[in-house]
């Protein structure tokens, strides 16, 4: 009996969900996991922030061009080289009604330098930041900054009488056992707020309808669900099936099932993700090699030969169906001080031998390479067709794929165990300067130069130009030093850049949804036929 | 009674302990926890004070008695990833693992029995051969494929059953249930099937041969002699006769079946345990890994226990030998 009255309750409420007013538009979207916690300072995630972007909002945002446009932040001048001034917008409340003023600038500001915050370098400890008004904010840096907002689309700002009084006025630390509130409840000023979130199941989110842009709304959604789902092949079919109007990443090679199909279509695009192979070229001897007593890398030519037997064309169509973009550079287009100027090595078999021969390895040598394969897209497949085509110029190659829990800490700093290794790369920043210090810069384990140089490629001359690039103001003066930058270390040969992975959303051809490079999802784009 | 019930309590409190001990040295190997916890732009000191403060810098012997008291007083620390205590975690997911694996069971048993009487009885018939053919399949195809062609026929093509999640569900008190909703039903019909089909194929199987060997016995020669119906006999007599063992071992197979919803979870994004911990081995959530495993020893563990019990009140020659050695 209970149960009888059970279904007939469903049954209305079926029937009182059906009956909604017509202009209900609910839109269902999948990812492959869920965001780690709804603290917008706890991790530095692509999938996290994105997804916190749409209930959070920072000073400055991005608009589908990845160009700064102005967020919670007016407008904003730089008064003296180092003095920046925000202006803030004015009669935004927060979802809980709050208002949003200069006192929840500084407190953030505080807050995500706090310990426990994975978002510090979105603002360096040294920068004094000052309330002028209730709507005016000054940051002073020590020395002048050209890109110091560069990463603020995504420092999301928080109430600071919210999270006084629930006591969640620094991000959770896991070390320190206690609950943090703000991982489970956000008070944002975003375009929609969270109605229902069970953790790695699903959440529902409503529009904001407080919204301070909600007169230029873009979006025409009632109720957007999102459900997290780990596996590929459950996931195509959970779109081919109809039940979710858009989801991604697309794996490449179900990309023609899903175009195929009837009302579902792959929008493809290209990410900022530089996909590279890095040689330790610092060792005396490699660690992982046939040749004793001497490391071949520290030979450019021996670079060179590896970089000229890689056939990235062949990369492209045979392990990416197409969905990548050879590089020359250590940066996707897009990325500010990017250059067309440069172009890739010939794809050259017979000049890497003879290249080889003449650094006095006619014969070839064995060497082992490191390599991911749940990180990136096909990142296995990459370098199984890296090492095929190394055999053909003699140099054998012993590949150890592994996934990124392993890889990672076998890789990276401290230990950099490897001697030969793929990598991927997007600077958080957009910036050209972003990736000539971590990647390009002298190894230092105490000041974190070069902290994902993992080869310890070095040249001093690089990191000069380096340091100046950080605090040149002037656009195109900064612009010539990155040129002249990119141009030494291609001349060194201090990477192989193989590509830019693509995108891959899969979404119903009745939804429009925009498509951003670096991979975030904004659901105020979203368009319900 | 209470000697042999104390003494099997201190052997699976041992065996609790060797899982615990084995799983904890294999952490060493499964990577690093910090790397999956931070962003890239984590300074590497900040790394390392995180990894100090973690504990992971001590011996491993060290980490696993800390862990050992801790786990002792039902405290299996915080979760990395989760950021929440992890007994919360799992007390949450449990009831779509339990429900699952239940109905998993149930389905394998009264789809299982009917089909292994019949094979036993009609053995030459054509529906037999298709029968045992099926099961051969069900027991040669693994898991996630099975649960991949069902997708595909059933979601995509038919567009009759969801491919993904648990529908909606109703709490009642901590428990959540699928079963009470129409579309936590229809959710749950692939992915039991997909968990099921294995044990499924088993225990028709079992009582097809049981039944083959109970047909031969004097006591249904005697029975038909009597002139029973065939159904009191097939029924009444034959299969009572089969199902000790085929109970035994589907009780048995209740915690493989909790075990193995790791894959199904995983293809079915099916919010449990299983799922909760494959995705835990990714990011090396270290805390969520040896609670799960500590956790299905221990119903192994418990679920061994109930059968020996079992035996030593069914079978009373156990009992006997038992007693001659006191």
């Amino acid at each position: 009996m209970r149960s009888l009255s059970f279904v007939a309750a469903t049954a209305v409420a079926a029937s009182l969900l059906f009956s909604a007013p017509a202009q209900a538009k609910s839109f269902k979207w999948a990812f492959q996991g869920d965001a780690q916690s709804l603290d917008p300072y706890v991790l530095n995630e692509t999938f996290t922030l994105g997804f916190l972007g749409n209930i959070y909002e920072g000073l400055v945002r991005l608009d589908g061009g990845l160009n700064i446009i102005p967020g919670l932040a007016e407008s904003w001048e730089i008064v003296e080289p180092t003095r920046w001034r925000f202006h803030l917008r004015k009669g935004v409340k927060f979802q809980n009604g709050n208002d949003f003023n200069a006192d929840d600038v500084v407190f953030s500001a505080n807050r995500v330098r706090a310990d426990g915050s994975d978002l510090k370098t979105r603002i360096a400890p040294d920068v004094k930041v000052e309330k002028v008004d209730d709507y005016t904010v000054d940051f002073v840096t020590p020395t002048p900054n050209p890109i110091l907002h560069s990463e603020w689309s995504t420092w999301y700002i928080m109430d600071k009488e919210w999270a006084e009084a629930n006591n969640a006025t620094a991000p959770s630390s896991v070390t320190e056992g206690k609950d943090n509130f703000a991982a489970f409840n956000a008070n944002g000023t975003g375009p929609f707020m969270i109605k229902e979130r069970q953790t790695d199941v699903k959440t529902v989110f409503v529009p904001n309808e407080g919204w301070w842009n909600a007169a230029n709304k873009k979006h025409n959604v009632t109720e957007i669900t999102f459900t997290p789902i780990s596996s590929d092949a459950t996931r195509v079919a959970a779109l081919l099936s109809g039940e979710i109007d858009m989801m991604f990443p697309v794996p490449v090679q179900d990309m023609n099932r899903i175009n195929s199909n009837d009302g579902t279509s792959v929008l493809a695009g290209p990410e900022l993700r530089t996909i590279f192979l890095g040689m330790d070229q610092y060792r005396d001897e490699l660690l992982y090699s046939s040749v004793k007593g001497k490391n071949p890398f520290k030979d450019k030519k021996v670079r060179q030969a590896f970089y000229q037997a890689i056939d990235v064309e062949a990369i492209k169509a045979k392990v990416m169906r197409g969905l990548s973009t050879p590089a020359a550079l250590m940066v996707a287009p897009g990325i500010n001080g990017y250059a067309e100027k440069f172009s890739r090595l010939p794809y050259d078999p017979e000049a890497s031998k003879k290249l080889l021969a003449e650094a006095g390895y006619g014969d070839g040598f064995s060497v082992g390479m490191d390599c991911p394969n749940d990180r990136y897209v096909n990142d296995e497949a990459i370098c199984q067709a890296v090492v095929a085509m190394l055999a053909r110029v003699g140099i054998k190659v012993d590949l150890l794929a592994q996934p990124k829990a392993q890889y990672f800490k076998k890789v990276l700093a401290p230990s950099l165990d490897t001697s030969f290794y793929l990598l991927g790369w997007t600077p958080g920043s957009f910036d050209s300067w972003n990736v000539l210090y971590n990647m390009q810069g002298c190894y230092d384990e105490t000041s974190g130069n070069g902290k994902f140089n993992l080869g310890r490629y070095c040249n001093p001359k690089v990191d000069e130009l380096t340091a100046k690039i950080q605090g040149e103001t002037d656009q195109a003066k900064r612009q010539a030093m990155i040129e002249e930058a990119w141009g030494m270390t291609l001349d060194d040969v201090s990477y192989i850049p193989l590509h830019q992975q693509g995108l891959a959303w899969g979404k119903k051809d009745s939804v429009e949804v925009v498509q951003r490079a670096d991979n975030q999802f904004m659901m105020y784009h979203v368009q319900v036929k | 009674m209470t000697a042999f019930v104390i003494r099997r309590l201190v052997q699976s409190l041992l065996v609790m302990f060797f899982v615990a001990l084995v799983s904890f040295f294999m952490f060493a190997f499964v990577g690093d926890p910090v790397n999956q916890m931070v962003g890239v732009e984590t300074s590497n000191q900040e790394r390392a004070e995180l990894r100090e403060k973690l504990g992971l810098n001590d011996p491993a012997i060290v980490q696993f008695g800390r862990f050992v008291v801790k786990a002792a007083q039902f405290d299996f620390g915080i979760s990395y990833q989760h950021k929440k205590p992890v007994a919360d975690l799992i007390m949450e997911r449990m009831p779509a693992t339990l429900e699952l694996s239940a109905v998993a069971a149930l389905f394998a048993f009264f789809v299982g029995v009917p089909m292994g009487v019949y094979t036993g009885l009609h053995r030459d018939s054509f529906l037999s051969k298709i029968f045992l053919t099926v099961s051969l399949v069900g027991i040669s195809i693994p898991t996630f494929l099975i649960g991949i062609l069902l997708i595909f026929v059933f979601s995509v093509q038919f567009n009759m059953l969801p491919s993904f999640g648990r529908g909606e569900v109703v709490a009642i008190g901590g428990w959540t249930t699928g079963l009470l909703t129409g579309s936590g039903l229809k959710a749950l019909i692939m992915p039991a099937v997909t968990l099921g089909l294995f044990q499924l194929t088993l225990i028709m199987r079992l009582v097809r041969s049981e039944m083959l060997e109970v047909l031969r016995t004097d006591f249904i020669k005697f029975a038909r002699a009597r002139g029973l119906s065939n159904r009191a006999v097939n029924f009444g007599h034959a299969l009572k006769n089969t199902l000790v063992p085929v109970i035994t071992i589907t009780g048995l197979q209740l915690g493989s079946l909790i075990a193995f919803a790791i894959i199904t979870e995983t293809v079915f994004q099916w919010p449990g345990m299983g799922l909760m911990f494959l995705q835990s081995i990714a990011s090396v959530d270290i805390p969520i890994m040896s609670a799960y495993l500590i956790l299905i020893a221990f119903i192994f563990v418990v679920i061994n226990l109930i059968v020996d019990l079992l035996y030593y009140v069914i079978d009373p020659r156990l009992r006997a030998d038992r007693g001659a050695a006191h």
